[in-house]
C-alpha cells in the first residue's frame, strides 16, 4: 500500500487513512466482521436447508399424480440391436462417462458427461421391471402419438401400449378407433360392480366372519367354564343355532359374490405393447385408463385431482406401492386422538402442580429435571418400555383375566392401537407440560389474587379463572404433542404398527372401536414402503407424496401452535398494563 | 339459601359467605381434593420416569445374576450296581437313561428313581466296553462291544397327552440296524463315531495306541433302495497316544489326546490317508478328561489340577491351520467328571470333593461353584434344555438337580471385550445375534454398536454444532428483530420435522446424491468458508447506495441467495472437476489411491441428516441463552469502545456459555438416541471402523431391527433391553447435566 499517488495532498491522505481504517482487508479482519459474516452464513445456511428440504419433498411429491406424456421412440445402444420403447420420462440426471464405462457401456470417450433418463416403461408382466435407466442421447425417433394408452391395473402396475379391441363375453365388439369410446362405457359398469363386490366383501361378509369368530370364542368360554355339551346342552344348542343362521347367510352372500364376479369378468380389452406383444386385460383388473398425449391441460388437471383424491381416500394396492394411503391416515388420526385423551389431563395437572401448587424448591427442581429427561429419553426406549410393560405385562395380564378363551392367541397381549397411544402419550407428556406451564406462568398474578380476595378457594380460582385463561396454552401443547406423535415412528414399530392392517380399528361391528387391533401409520408407511418395498422405483414417488402430506400436516399444526401462543402472549401483555 | 341455620356473623357480608355449612364443607373438600389430585398428577411425571428406569433394570438384571442349583431328588442309581457307561435325560427332565456294561438301557423316573423300563441292547451275549456320543442333541449314541464291533443307537421319547396329561414313552432306535457293525479286532480304549446320513464314520483306538478308521458310505438308488459300502478302512499310529479320540461332526478333524503326557494332537481327515498331523500341543498337565462343547467345534480338556482348556482349529497369520488354545478356566480340584450343555456353550465340571462348577466357554465365566455331593463326582449329565443336571456320586447315589441358569453367555468381558469366537482366527468384537441354537454361536458384543452410536453422534455434532451455535449467535445478537421473528420459528419448525422423513430423504435421496456428487460436497466445504468472508469484504467495498438497500441485521438474508448460488456453482463444477481430477469416479479413486472403501449409506450422509435433526434443538436453546444475556452487559462493553464482535466474544458468550453447553448436551442426547435416521441412512452393519465413508449400526437402530423378532425372556431380548438401559442412562446423564446447568444459569441471570 506504499506509494499512493495522492500521498502528498493532506486531504487525500486523511481520506486514505480513513479508508485504511475501514476498508483495508486488515481492518476488515481486525474489526471481527468476517466472523460476524460467518455467523450470518450459519443461520442463512440453516434456513436454506429448511427451505430446501420442504421444497425437495414438495417437488418430488406433487408431480406424482400428474399424467406425464408418453414418448415412443427407438433406443439405439451401440453394440446392441435397436429396440422400440414406449415410456414416461420420470427424471433425468447427469452422469460422467467414466462411470458409464465402468458399468460396461460403450460410451463416446470424448464426451465427459452424459444425461441419463429414468424411464417408466410399465408392463411388468412382460418386461419384468417397470423402470429403466437409459441415456438421453441414444433414444431416437421420438414421437408422442395420441393413441398411446396407459392402463392402471390392479396388479402388475401400469400397461403402456395401444388399444386394439374391446371384448364382451369373448367376442370383439369394438375395434380400432371406436374401441376407446366403447371401453369407457364398459369400464364404468365394471367399476360399479367392483364397488359392489368390495362393499359385500368388506362389510357384509366381514360382519359374518366377525360374528362367527365371536361364536367360536363363546364356545371356548363355555369349555373353560367347565360346561360340556353333555352338562349344558341348551347353551351349545343356542350357539349351534346361531352358527347355522350365520352359515346360511354366508352361503347366500357367497352366492351373490360369485354372481358379481361372473358379471365383472365378462368384458376385457386387447392391447398391444410397443414391441408387438398382445395382451388381454379383463376390465375387472383395470383401475383407470387414459391417453396422456391426447389430454389437454384441463383434462390433466382433473386427472391430477382425481388421483390426489384416490391417494388420500383409497386403500393401498400392490404391496403399498400403488393406490392410496387412507388406512394409514385413519390409523394415525385415531391413534393421535386416543393419545390426546390420555395425555392432556396428565400434562395439564402436572403443569398446574409445578406452577400453582408446589412450593418452588428441591421438589419442583427434581420434577423439572424429570420432565426434561422424559423429553430427552430416546423414543425407541419408550417403545421398548411400551412393548415390555404395556404389551407384555399389562396386556398379558388383561388377556389372562378377561380373554382366556382366545389364549394362546393374544388379544391385548400384542401390539395394538391402545398400547401405541399410551406409549406416545408418555412420550409427548413433557411437550404438554412445558407448553401449559408457560401459559400458566404468563397469567398475571393480579388475576389470581383478585379471585382469591373475592373469597374463592384455590381450586375454584384454578378451575374458573386460571385454567380457562390457560386453555390456549394447553391447546398449543396438545397441538405440539399431536405433531410430535404423528411423526414418531421408532416406538410404534415395537408396539403395534403394521405395514398392512386387515381391518380398521373403527368399524361397524360392536363394540365399534377395537383398541386391540393393529393399525397403519403414515410415518411407518414411509419407512416401510421406502425401505422394505420390493419395487423401490415405483414406490418412491408415493413415499414422497406421503412424506409431503405428513410434513404439511405437521408444519400446519406447528404454525397453528405458534400462532396461538403468540396471540396468547399479546393478550396477556395487554392484561398486564 | 339464607334461610338455613348458618350463624349470621355479619348481616352485611355477601350471601356466599353466609352460605350453608354443608356447602362450605363441600367447597373445602373440593379444594383439598384438588390439591391432592394435582399433587399426585405432578408426581406422576417422576413416577413415569422411574417406572421406565425400573422396568428396564428389571429386564436387564437377570443377565448378571449367577445360577442357582436346587436339589430335587437323590436315590441309589437305578438299574443295579456296577459301572455307569452313560447317563442322559430327555427334554422335560422327567425320564432318565442309564447304560450299563451288561448292555441294558434302563429308563427311570428322574424325580423318584423308579425304573420305568429296561430295554436290553441286542448284543448276543457280548458286553459293552464304552459308549460314545454321535450327536448329543439327537440322543444319538454308539456302543462299543467287547469284541470291537460297534452298535449305533438312539434314545428317543414320544410325548403324548392322553387326558391333558403329559406321558413320555421312551424307546431305543437303531438308525443303522440292530446288528453291531464289525470294526476292530478288540474292544476300543477310545471311540469316536459320527453319522452324516450318507456316511458313518468310525474311529477307535486299541491298547497299543493304534487308531482304526472305518467309513461306511450309504448311497440311495433311484428306486429308494440303499446300499452300504466300506469307503475307507485303515489303521495308523497317531503322533500322541490316543487315550481320548474325538472327531468333529463335519468329519474334518480328528483329535487324539495323550492323558499321561498331557498332549493334544489335531489331524486333518480330508488331507489324505492316514490323516495328516496339523499340530501337536502341550496341554500343561495330565489330562483327566477331553470332550466336545456343544456345536462340535470346540474341544475341552481338563487337566488334573482342575484347569479346563478350550481348543479349536483356527488359521494363523499365514493362513495355515493350527490348533488354537483359545481360553482357560480354573476350577477347584482334580476334575472327575465333565458334561457339556446340549445347546449352549456351557459346561459343568465335577471334582473329587463333590464340587460342581457351571461355566460358560465363550463368556469365559464361572457361573456357579458349589459343593453338591459329599463324595467324588463320577458322572454329570445335562438335560437338553440345561434346566436339569444329573450327578452320579462314586458312592452309587444319583442326584437330580434343577438348574436355574438363564443367561450364562453374558459377562462383562464378552459384552465389551474382544472375544475369540468359534470358527474365527482371532479374538474380535462382533454383534451377530441371530441363531441362538445350533452350531453357530450368537455373538453379543455391545462395543461395535456403542461405537456406531458414538460415531453417528460425532459426525452429526460436527455438522450441527457450528451451524447451530454460530447461527444462534447471529440471530440473538446481530439480527434485526423483524427478521428474527421469521427466522427463529422457521428453524424451530424443523424440529418438528419427523425423523422418519429426514431418514427417508437421507437414505433414498441424499445417499445417492452424495455418491454421485462427492466432489461437489467437498468443493462446497472448501469454497464456502473462503467465500463467505470474501463476500463480506466485497459488501464492505460496495458503494453506500447499494449497501443501504440491506439494513444491518439483515446480512443473513443477503447471504441466503449467495449461498444457494455458490452451492449450485460448486455442484455444477463438480462433474467436470471429477472427470479432470479423479478420472471421472471419485469413489474408485479413493479406493485405489487412498484405500478408503465407500459405502453408499455412510457417516457423511448420517452426519448431515442427523445434524439437520439436532440443529433446531441446539439452535433454539443456545439462542435463548444468548438472547437473554442482560442488555446492560453488552451495552457497557460497547460503550467502552469494544467492537460488536469483541463484545460478543468477550462479554456475551462467557455469560451465556453454560446455556450453550447445555444446548449442545441436549443435542448430543438426541443424536445418541436417534433411531429412524440411522436405521434408514446407514447400512446397519455393525462395523468397528471410524471412517467417514463406512456405515454403522447403532444401539437404537439395533433395537428397532431386532426387538420385534426376538424371543421374550431370551438373553438376546435382555441384551436389547440392556442397550435401551445404556441409552436411557446416557441421555439421562446428558439431560440432567444440561438441565442443572440451565437452572443455575437462570438464577445467575435473575441476579444480574
Amino acid at each position: 500500500m506504499t506509494g499512493h499517488p495522492g500521498a502528498q495532498d493532506p486531504a487525500a491522505r486523511a481520506a486514505d487513512l480513513t479508508a485504511r481504517d475501514t476498508e483495508s482487508v486488515r481492518a476488515y479482519v481486525k474489526s471481527g466482521a468476517p466472523y460476524v459474516w460467518f455467523t450470518a452464513a450459519a443461520i442463512a445456511a440453516s434456513v436454506v436447508i429448511v427451505g430446501a428440504l420442504l421444497l425437495l419433498i414438495a417437488v418430488r411429491g406433487l408431480p406424482h399424480f400428474w399424467p406425464g406424456d408418453v414418448v415412443v421412440g427407438e433406443y439405439r445402444e451401440p453394440g446392441k440391436d435397436p429396440e422400440p420403447v414406449m415410456a414416461e420420462i420420470v427424471s433425468r440426471e447427469p452422469v460422467t462417462a467414466a462411470r458409464l464405462k465402468g458399468a460396461g457401456m460403450l460410451v463416446d470417450e470424448s464426451r465427459a458427461v452424459y444425461e441419463r433418463l429414468l424411464l417408466k416403461v410399465g408392463n411388468r408382466d412382460l418386461y419384468g421391471a417397470d423402470f429403466r435407466f437409459e441415456l438421453d442421447a441414444w433414444l431416437e425417433n421420438r414421437a408422442w402419438p395420441d393413441e398411446a394408452v396407459v392402463f392402471e391395473r390392479v396388479e402388475w402396475g401400469n400397461f403402456y401400449g395401444t388399444l386394439l379391441a374391446v371384448r364382451q363375453g369373448g367376442t370383439a365388439t369394438a375395434v380400432g378407433d371406436a374401441a376407446w369410446g366403447a371401453w369407457r362405457g364398459l369400464q364404468r359398469r365394471a367399476d360399479a360392480l367392483r364397488d359392489d363386490i368390495h362393499e359385500l366383501e368388506r362389510d357384509e361378509i366381514g360382519a359374518v366372519n366377525f360374528a362367527l369368530e365371536r361364536l367360536r370364542l363363546a364356545e371356548r368360554r363355555l369349555q373353560l367354564a367347565g360346561r360340556t355339551p353333555e352338562s349344558h346342552p341348551q347353551d351349545y344348542a343356542a350357539l349351534a343355532g346361531e352358527r347355522g343362521a350365520l352359515d346360511a347367510r354366508y352361503a347366500a352372500l357367497q352366492e351373490r359374490l360369485t354372481k358379481l364376479y361372473d358379471e365383472i369378468g365378462r368384458d376385457s380389452v386387447v392391447v398391444r405393447s410397443v414391441d408387438g406383444q398382445e395382451v388381454e386385460i379383463p376390465l375387472a383388473k383395470i383401475v383407470r385408463g387414459y391417453r396422456p398425449n391426447a389430454m389437454g391441460p384441463g383434462a390433466k388437471l382433473a386427472f391430477y385431482f382425481a388421483k390426489l383424491w384416490e391417494f388420500v381416500s383409497d386403500e393401498p394396492r400392490e404391496a403399498n406401492t400403488e393406490g392410496g394411503i387412507f388406512p394409514a391416515i385413519f390409523g394415525t388420526v385415531l391413534m393421535v386422538l386416543i393419545m390426546s385423551v390420555i395425555v392432556t389431563p396428565f400434562g395439564v395437572v402436572a403443569a398446574v402442580y409445578l406452577r400453582e401448587y408446589a412450593r418452588q424448591g428441591l421438589a419442583t427442581r427434581v420434577i423439572r429435571i424429570a420432565v426434561n429427561n422424559l423429553a430427552g429419553v430416546p423414543s425407541i426406549v419408550f417403545g421398548m418400555f411400551g412393548l415390555g410393560f404395556f404389551v407384555y405385562f399389562v396386556g398379558g395380564g388383561i388377556d389372562r383375566l378377561f380373554y382366556p378363551e382366545a389364549l394362546p392367541g393374544p388379544t391385548f397381549g400384542t401390539g395394538g392401537i391402545l398400547w401405541a397411544s399410551l406409549t406416545l402419550a408418555l412420550l409427548t407428556l413433557p411437550v404438554v407440560i412445558v407448553a401449559t406451564e408457560e401459559g400458566l406462568a404468563r397469567i398475571p398474578r393480579a388475576l389470581r389474587e383478585a379471585s382469591l380476595a373475592l373469597g374463592a378457594t384455590k381450586a375454584e380460582t384454578l378451575w374458573r379463572v386460571v385454567l380457562p385463561m390457560a386453555s390456549p396454552a394447553m391447546m398449543t401443547g396438545l397441538i405440539l404433542a399431536v405433531a410430535r406423535a404423528a411423526g414418531e415412528v421408532a416406538p410404534l414399530m415395537l408396539v403395534g404398527v403394521v405395514k398392512l392392517a386387515p381391518s380398521l380399528a373403527l368399524d361397524g361391528n360392536a363394540p365399534f372401536l377395537h383398541l386391540d387391533r393393529k393399525f397403519m401409520h403414515l410415518g411407518f408407511h414411509i419407512y416401510d414402503v421406502g425401505f422394505q418395498s420390493p419395487n423401490v422405483e415405483a414406490a418412491r414417488p408415493l413415499v414422497y407424496a406421503t412424506a409431503l402430506l405428513l410434513v404439511a400436516v405437521i408444519v400446519v399444526l406447528n404454525l397453528a401452535a405458534v400462532r396461538i401462543r403468540n396471540r396468547l402472549r399479546e393478550r396477556y401483555k395487554t392484561l398486564e398494563h | 339459601m339464607n334461610q338455613t341455620a348458618a350463624p349470621p356473623a355479619s348481616p352485611r357480608l355477601s350471601p356466599s359467605i353466609t352460605a350453608s355449612r354443608g356447602r362450605l364443607q363441600w367447597r373445602h373438600f373440593k379444594d383439598v381434593s384438588a390439591k391432592w389430585i394435582v399433587g399426585v398428577g405432578g408426581l406422576s411425571v417422576l413416577v413415569a420416569l422411574l417406572l421406565i428406569f425400573v422396568y428396564l433394570l428389571v429386564e436387564v438384571l437377570p443377565l448378571f445374576r449367577g445360577a442357582d442349583v436346587h436339589p430335587r431328588a437323590a436315590y441309589a442309581v437305578p438299574g443295579g450296581a456296577g459301572r455307569t457307561l452313560y447317563l442322559a435325560t430327555e427334554e422335560q427332565f422327567e425320564v432318565g437313561l442309564r447304560v450299563t456294561p451288561d448292555g441294558a438301557a434302563t429308563f427311570f423316573d428322574v424325580q423318584t428313581g423308579a425304573v420305568r423300563e429296561t430295554l436290553p441292547l441286542p448284543l448276543n451275549g457280548r458286553g459293552l466296553a464304552r459308549v460314545a456320543e454321535v450327536a448329543l442333541d439327537k440322543g444319538y449314541l454308539a456302543a462299543a462291544l467287547d469284541d470291537g464291533s460297534v452298535l449305533p443307537f438312539k434314545h428317543t421319547y414320544a410325548v403324548t397327552y392322553p387326558g391333558d396329561r403329559r406321558r413320555i414313552q421312551p424307546a431305543i432306535e437303531f438308525p443303522r440296524g440292530p446288528k453291531p457293525i464289525a470294526f476292530m479286532p478288540e474292544a476300543p480304549r477310545a471311540l469316536a463315531v459320527r453319522d452324516s446320513d450318507e456316511r458313518l464314520f468310525l474311529a477307535g483306538a486299541d491298547r497299543s495306541g493304534r487308531v482304526y478308521i472305518k467309513t461306511l458310505e450309504t448311497t440311495a438308488s433311484l428306486f429308494g433302495e440303499s446300499s452300504t459300502r466300506i469307503a475307507a478302512d485303515l489303521a495308523f499310529t497317531p503322533a500322541v497316544t490316543p487315550d481320548f479320540l474325538l472327531v468333529d461332526p463335519g468329519i474334518a478333524w480328528l483329535y487324539t489326546v495323550d492323558a499321561r503326557r498331557g498332549r493334544i494332537a489335531l489331524h486333518e481327515l480330508r488331507g489324505g490317508e492316514p490323516p495328516l498331523l496339523v499340530s501337536d500341543e502341550a496341554v500343561g498337565g495330565k489330562v483327566a478328561y477331553a470332550g466336545w462343547l456343544a456345536g462340535g467345534i470346540s474341544v475341552l480338556t481338563a487337566d488334573e489340577r482342575g484347569r479346563v482348556v478350550q481348543w479349536f482349529p483356527a488359521r494363523d497369520a499365514d493362513g495355515n491351520w493350527q490348533l488354537a488354545r483359545v481360553r482357560e478356566f480354573e476350577t477347584g480340584g482334580p476334575p472327575t467328571a465333565l458334561a457339556a450343555e446340549h445347546r449352549r456353550r456351557g459346561f459343568a465340571v465335577g471334582d473329587a470333593q463333590g464340587n460342581v462348577a457351571l461355566l460358560h466357554a465363550t463368556a469365559q465365566r464361572t457361573v456357579l461353584e458349589e459343593r453338591l455331593l459329599d463324595g467324588p463326582v463320577e458322572f454329570l449329565s445335562f438335560d437338553p434344555r440345561a434346566n436339569g443336571l444329573l450327578a452320579l456320586g462314586r458312592d452309587g447315589m444319583l442326584h437330580a438337580f434343577r438348574v436355574d441358569n438363564e443367561h450364562p453367555e453374558v459377562s462383562w468381558s464378552s459384552l465389551w471385550g474382544r472375544v475369540w469366537y468359534e470358527s474365527y482366527d482371532t479374538p474380535d468384537l462382533l454383534w451377530q445375534s441371530s441363531s441362538a441354537v445350533g452350531d453357530f454361536e450368537p455373538k453379543f458384543s455391545l462395543t461395535p454398536l456403542t461405537l456406531g452410536t458414538l460415531k453417528g453422534a460425532f459426525y452429526a455434532m460436527i455438522f450441527a454444532v457450528p451451524l447451530a451455535v454460530l447461527g444462534a449467535m447471529f440471530t440473538a445478537y446481530f439480527m434485526s428483530p423483524a427478521l428474527r421473528q421469521v427466522v427463529k420459528p422457521t428453524v424451530e419448525v424443523m424440529q418438528a420435522l419427523p425423523t422418519v422423513i429426514l431418514g427417508f430423504l437421507a437414505g433414498l435421496w441424499l445417499a445417492p446424491f452424495v455418491e454421485a456428487n462427492l466432489p461437489g460436497m467437498f468443493l462446497t466445504l472448501v469454497v464456502l468458508p473462503v467465500a463467505v468472508p470474501a463476500v463480506g469484504y466485497l459488501w464492505l467495498r460496495m458503494p453506500p447506495r447499494v449497501r443501504r438497500t440491506v439494513p444491518t441485521g439483515w446480512e443473513a438474508a443477503l447471504l441466503m441467495p449467495v449461498l444457494v448460488l455458490l452451492g449450485w456453482a460448486c455442484f455444477a463444477l463438480a462433474q467436470p472437476a471429477e472427470a479432470l481430477l479423479f478420472g471421472g469416479n471419485m469413489q474408485s479413486w479413493l479406493d485405489e489411491e487412498l484405500g478408503i472403501g465407500y459405502d453408499q449409506r455412510n457417516c457423511l450422509v448420517v452426519g448431515i441428516a442427523m445434524g439437520i435433526a439436532v440443529i433446531p434443538g441446539i439452535f433454539s436453546i443456545a439462542e435463548d441463552a444468548i438472547f437473554s444475556v442482560p442488555r446492560h452487559l453488552s451495552l457497557g462493553s460497547l460503550a467502552l469502545g469494544a467492537t460488536p464482535w469483541q463484545t460478543l466474544v468477550g462479554v456475551v458468550l462467557p455469560t451465556a456459555s453454560p446455556g450453550i453447553f447445555s444446548a449442545i448436551m441436549i443435542g448430543l442426547g438426541r443424536a445418541v438416541g436417534e433411531t429412524m435416521i440411522v436405521l434408514m441412512a446407514t447400512g446397519n452393519t455393525p462395523v468397528m471402523d471410524f471412517g467417514m465413508f463406512s456405515g454403522m449400526r447403532t444401539l437404537s437402530a439395533n433395537v428397532a431391527v431386532e426387538m420385534p423378532e426376538s424371543e421374550v425372556g431370551s438373553t438376546h431380548v435382555r441384551l436389547l433391553f440392556l442397550a435401551g438401559l445404556v441409552l436411557f442412562l446416557l441421555t439421562f446423564f446428558l439431560n440432567t447435566l444440561a438441565e442443572v446447568v440451565r437452572q443455575r444459569l437462570r438464577e445467575k441471570y435473575s441476579n444480574l
